[in-house]
């Protein structure tokens, strides 16, 4: 990509959220805004790039799109003979630069639209990825991405675009985003690197733009933390090492360290919410030299701040291999109680993953084994029924 | 997560969609005839439109099978279909859902689900989380 090219993706989302702000069109703003992209790709690297790249931007596609919609409205006119009044105000208005980004990523994450849309369009609107790009990293057709997208378009049509209050719904999608990566990131499906790529990109803008969000510092925190890890997670074969047995000279220092900071600053500034404290665990792992070295009592403590944010039987099931390293295997084993019950967990794989991990450490080889053929029979994702049947060969 | 939703129809009328053709179908009045395939039809542009269609189709006559076993290390290749069965897999979709439950309430809005049969299994991905 050229130098060009990178600013003019950076610039991209302001200009789109200045003009949906401004003309409340979200489909005819994203036209103008390509166009507008297009002839600066043309003239900057001939011309130079303007004082102001991002007026530039905004003064082409506001003309762009009024010129259309004068068009459309003479159209309507011969058609009706009824005068309509032309809305476009100014051309040269001043760019809230840094709303119109937040406003545009509310937008994109707005509850109306399913999580599936959600993801799209913010990658579409914010994250500047082509339809095909997106397409390619959620292996689906193009023309069920395009029609996600158009669908979104349509159903957030007339609604009112603010900058919310709070930016909850924005990082669970780029949270979202990431993990779709993140769970991706080897074998066959190497090019989704690209999502974590752009998850971390697009946090860093919503940290930058709001810098006393402790959970918007906590979420790039939890992803740089979680992205470190990436080089010990899979073998070349694509197959998954657990975390225990990573090898932790493989992990990124420059990430960790990037991560370890903002928890540290967030930690001690903001009101705690879930991706901090889940960035706060990730710390931990970080700074341990080894599984064994690793502060599990912490650990634990931390687990039990998230279950009373946000109780989950996901949460339970974390808090029970922290218990199980901490304290043993029998209590962990006792931690996963509530869990047996919890109809959300009937047939999930995972809780079987865990038992059977927690009781091969007790000794009991036999009830391990029968756990872990469960998990393995229940995954659908196949790295992790390879591993989990290297488990069961292991113990018979 | 990505599951194939499999339409089986009754191999004596060969003809798509199956469910028009089935005896079951061709039983109802004229009126709730035209309703499911009104219904069909909605659901067919429902799954479209929302982005959770990723691909299908429509299989040929069983009759046109081809069945390849391999013995004593020669491939051995017959026709017709390896088990005459009363119900036979006539086409599959594959759909990008939020949920299992999401997935199998599609499925059931299929008319094929109350004439003959359909299945719902997850595809296996190739993506794994940390363990």
């Amino acid at each position: 990509m050229t130098g060009v090219e990178d600013l003019l993706r950076g610039l991209a989302p302001r200009v789109l959220g200045a003009l949906v702000r401004r003309y409340r069109d979200f489909e005819a703003a994203e036209d103008a805004t390509q166009e507008a992209l297009l002839a600066a790709a043309t003239h900057w690297p001939v011309d130079g790039v303007p004082d102001r790249p991002d007026a530039w931007l905004v003064r082409v596609a506001s003309r762009k799109l009024t010129d259309q919609l004068r068009s459309e409205q003479a159209s309507r006119r011969r058609e009706s003979a009824l005068p309509v009044p032309l809305v476009a105000p100014a051309a040269d208005v001043p760019v809230h630069e840094d709303d119109d980004t937040l406003m545009l990523l509310a937008m994109c994450c707005h509850p109306r639209l399913t999580a599936a849309s959600q993801i799209a369009l913010t990658l579409r609107a914010v994250g500047g990825l082509t339809t095909a790009e997106i397409a390619r990293a959620f292996l689906v057709p193009e023309q069920t991405m395009a029609q996600r997208i158009s669908r979104a378009k349509q159903k957030i049509r007339g609604a009112r675009f603010t900058v919310p209050a709070d930016m909850r719904a924005v990082l669970h999608v780029l949270y979202l985003i990431f993990n779709e990566g993140y769970t991706a990131s080897s074998g066959p499906s190497l090019h989704r690197v690209e999502l974590v790529r752009e998850a971390v990109r697009l946090a860093r803008l919503v940290h930058a733009l709001l810098p006393s969000d402790g959970e918007a510092a906590g979420l790039l925190a939890l992803m740089l933390l979680t992205d470190a890890r990436r080089p010990a997670r899979t073998l070349a074969d694509g197959s998954l090492v657990p975390l225990a047995a990573q090898d932790r000279s493989l992990w990124d220092r420059a990430l960790m360290s990037e991560g370890l900071a903002l928890v540290r600053h967030t930690l001690t500034h903001a009101r705690v919410g879930v991706y901090q404290v889940e960035a706060a665990i990730a710390a931990v792992h970080a700074e341990a030299g080894s599984s064994a070295a690793t502060d599990w009592a912490q650990i634990v403590g931390l687990y039990g701040v998230l279950s009373s944010l946000d109780p989950n039987p996901v949460v339970t099931l974390n808090l029970a291999v922290a218990v199980g390293m901490a304290d043993g295997p029998r209590a962990g084993l006792a931690a996963l109680g509530p869990l047996s019950g919890d109809a959300r967990m009937v047939g999930n794989h995972r809780l079987h993953a865990v038992r059977a991990h927690l009781l091969e450490m007790a000794g009991a080889a036999v009830e391990a084994r029968a756990e872990y053929r469960e998990a393995a029979r229940l995954t659908t994702s196949v790295p992790e029924q390879r591993y989990l049947r290297g488990c069961v060969a292991r113990l018979g | 997560m990505k599951y194939l939703v499999m339409i089986y129809g009754n191999p004596r009328n060969w003809e798509h969609p199956m469910f028009l053709h089935d005896p079951g179908f061709l039983a109802l009045p004229a009126e709730e005839r035209e309703e499911v395939a009104r219904q069909a039809e909605e659901l067919r542009r429902e799954i479209t439109e929302s982005g959770e269609f990723v691909a299908g189709v429509a299989l040929a006559d069983p009759a046109l099978t081809r069945n390849v076993r391999g013995r004593d290390g020669v491939p051995v290749t017959t026709d017709g279909p390896y088990v005459e069965s009363k119900e036979q897999l006539a086409g599959y979709f594959v759909l990008d859902c939020e949920s299992p439950e999401r997935a199998a309430s599609i499925a059931a809005r299929f008319p094929d689900a109350r004439f003959a049969a359909v299945e719902v299994r997850p595809i296996m991905d190739m993506a794994g989380q940390e363990m």
